[in-house]
């Protein structure tokens, strides 16, 4: 019974790592995958050599460091905090509604964005003014692309990502905190060495997997949330990749530039996972 | 465990060393708890209030949310926004659409996901460890957009429905999950059914699905949301408006100011005040069933994130 998710994944997933060939090829559509001329690393010369190149490539790694130095440590602190609530009816009713907007729609989130920052009827806008402020154009001025990017990031998903933490503090053994009270010791002074060494492990790994997947940004909120007004902040590989490969139908080109992409987060992960194993003997293999 | 009584050893002395220089303990303390108050009430208006602000807007006048008059509580409450919105056919179809990928698509998914997931949990599978290094590693590499956009479309699954199921049939990260699941139930137990006499599928079926329910649920409502929020595929394979799912269309009205569930029987200088509203109500609406289940289903929501944990 195996026979059907073994043609599954031959199909789907190990086909199209067979067409990764057009990257070294002149593909004409319509001519067959494994047919069309040899052309070497011609798609890779083009892309380096081209202004884009340094541009996508910045910008897929600025946004990814951003959202790590501010968002990672977002759900740590929000789990010290949510842990250190006494009234459990209270902090269920915060710990569900913090969990929520990971479950929304990227669009949604995105329309969200659009509505709120709207240079004319936005909430934004109107807060802005009616403190006797000047209407700012969030959405097609480019230096603000990288702030609402992560900061939406960051109220969707900070949530969500205490969870792991939150379960880590509840899981430490209390009569830690009992010799430390005894020993009178400070509530600011129990987090700082007892609570946050003891999830020291879990956010090293956490940190290091996240590091691991730099080279890493989604297509889909960035495809939602540009616009060509703010492409020189905006544009990362992988919506470069879908404009000139599919919507430009420029196959090869496309591919090559993916196929580079894929080698380095690859490796990226890949040497992420050796640091975990080595510091911490955790790691996904 | 060596490193934690190293580090409470280390506590005690910086303890003694600093405690002198402290401030009162009992009022550091009541500091302490106002921090965690305030940050735990500023994270709760956070995530809710633009929620709370969708909710206001949707059912109010819409010249009043022109004006930028609402903040909190709808002004001039009204329902005339969900009656124009509710009249446009296109919602309709793309909602009936969704519904149906998701339904079908997660009863596709979770029966492919058992199915792959129960041989690579028993050890008596000959092939087990080159099919879980054969699955595993499309997790970390893949042929990308491309060479899959390709694929597919020469397979003809273009503007074609089962595009939004067959593709993603299989997630592997939740084969993984679903087969850490399989492999806790104690070998004994499977023995004593092939003692009895049942034959492999009575024991997949019968016994070993029933015995992961809880994770089996998990899995479900992930692949559920999933394929409820799904776009990309859509943006990829689907043009034909009789198949778009839901998001498709909200992405049109919500950012890129498309006017097709306004409907055409608007007085001009009302346009640019419904057309605000419409998205709002569009929001509610299309977000509904997941804000509806989501208080209910929390927990297992919540679970999903520990099972995934576990297997690390």
């Amino acid at each position: 019974m195996f026979l059907p998710i073994f043609v599954y994944y031959v199909i789907f997933r190990y086909v199209p790592m067979t067409g990764l060939i057009i990257a070294f090829k002149d593909f004409k559509p319509g001519g067959g995958i494994y047919h069309g001329k040899w052309v070497g690393l011609k798609w890779f010369i083009q892309f380096f050599e081209s202004p884009y190149a340094y541009r996508v490539i910045r910008n897929t790694v600025l946004i990814s460091l951003y959202s790590l130095i501010f968002g990672f440590p977002v759900p740590i602190f929000f789990a010290i905090c949510i842990t250190e609530i006494k009234n459990m009816k209270f902090r269920r009713i915060v710990q569900t509604a913090s969990y929520l907007p990971h479950f929304i729609s990227t669009v949604v989130v995105v329309g969200m964005i659009h509505m709120f920052f709207s240079m004319s009827n936005g909430i934004v806008n109107t807060i802005i003014a009616k403190l006797g402020g000047e209407s700012i154009n969030f959405l097609i001025n480019p230096k603000w692309f990288r702030t609402l990017y992560v900061g939406s990031g960051i109220w969707q998903h900070f949530g969500f990502n205490s969870i792991i933490y939150i379960a880590t503090i509840t899981g430490i053994d209390p009569s830690m905190y009992e010799v430390a009270k005894i020993d009178g010791i400070t509530k600011f002074k129990e987090v700082i060495y007892i609570t946050i060494p003891l999830i020291a492990p879990t956010i090293i790994i956490l940190f290091i997997l996240q590091l691991g997947n730099i080279m890493n940004v989604g297509f889909e909120k960035v495809f939602l949330m540009y616009s060509p007004a703010i492409y020189e902040t905006a544009d990362v590989i992988s919506t470069y990749v879908y404009r000139k490969g599919i919507e430009g139908s420029s196959y090869s080109f496309g591919t090559a530039i993916g196929f580079f992409n894929s080698v380095i987060n690859f490796a990226f992960v890949y040497i992420a996972n050796r640091i975990s194993r080595a510091i911490t003997q955790t790691s996904l293999w | 465990m060596k490193l934690n009584t190293g580090i409470k050893q280390n506590t005690d002395a910086n303890v003694a060393l600093k405690q002198k220089r402290d401030m009162n303990p009992i009022d550091s303390d009541k500091l302490f708890y106002a921090i965690v108050y305030l940050v735990a009430i500023i994270g709760f208006i956070i995530t809710l209030y633009p929620f709370i602000y969708i909710l206001a807007v949707s059912f109010s006048n819409s010249h009043s949310v022109y004006r930028g008059e609402v903040f909190l509580w709808p002004v001039n409450p009204t329902i005339a926004g969900y009656r124009q919105v509710f009249k446009q056919k296109g919602l309709w179809t793309a909602y009936g659409n969704t519904i149906f990928y998701t339904v079908v698509g997660t009863i596709f998914n979770m029966a492919a996901t058992t199915i792959a997931a129960y041989p690579l949990s028993r050890r008596q599978f000959f092939v087990r460890r080159f099919f879980n290094f054969f699955i595993a590693f499309t997790m970390y590499f893949s042929g990308g957009l491309i060479p899959t956009y390709l694929l597919i479309t020469n397979l003809g699954f273009y503007n074609s429905r089962w595009v939004m199921i067959i593709p993603s049939l299989l997630s592997t990260y939740n084969v993984m999950v679903c087969r850490s699941a399989f492999s806790n139930i104690p070998d004994e137990v499977i023995e004593s059914a092939e003692i009895e006499g049942a034959n492999d599928w009575q024991i997949f079926y019968s016994i070993a699905v029933r015995l992961i329910t809880p994770t089996l649920a998990v899995l479900t409502l992930y692949y559920a949301v999933g394929h409820w929020n799904n776009f990309f595929t859509a943006l990829l394979y689907l043009s034909d408006n009789r198949l778009i799912p839901i998001q498709v269309l909200l992405r049109r009205v919500l950012i890129q100011s498309s006017s097709e569930l306004m409907g055409g029987d608007i007085a001009s200088d009302d346009k640019a005040a419904v057309s605000i509203q419409i998205r709002y109500v569009t929001i509610v609406i299309a977000t509904l069933p997941i804000l509806a289940i989501y208080p209910f289903l929390q927990k297992y929501f919540v679970r999903g994130i520990m099972l995934g944990a576990v297997k690390g």
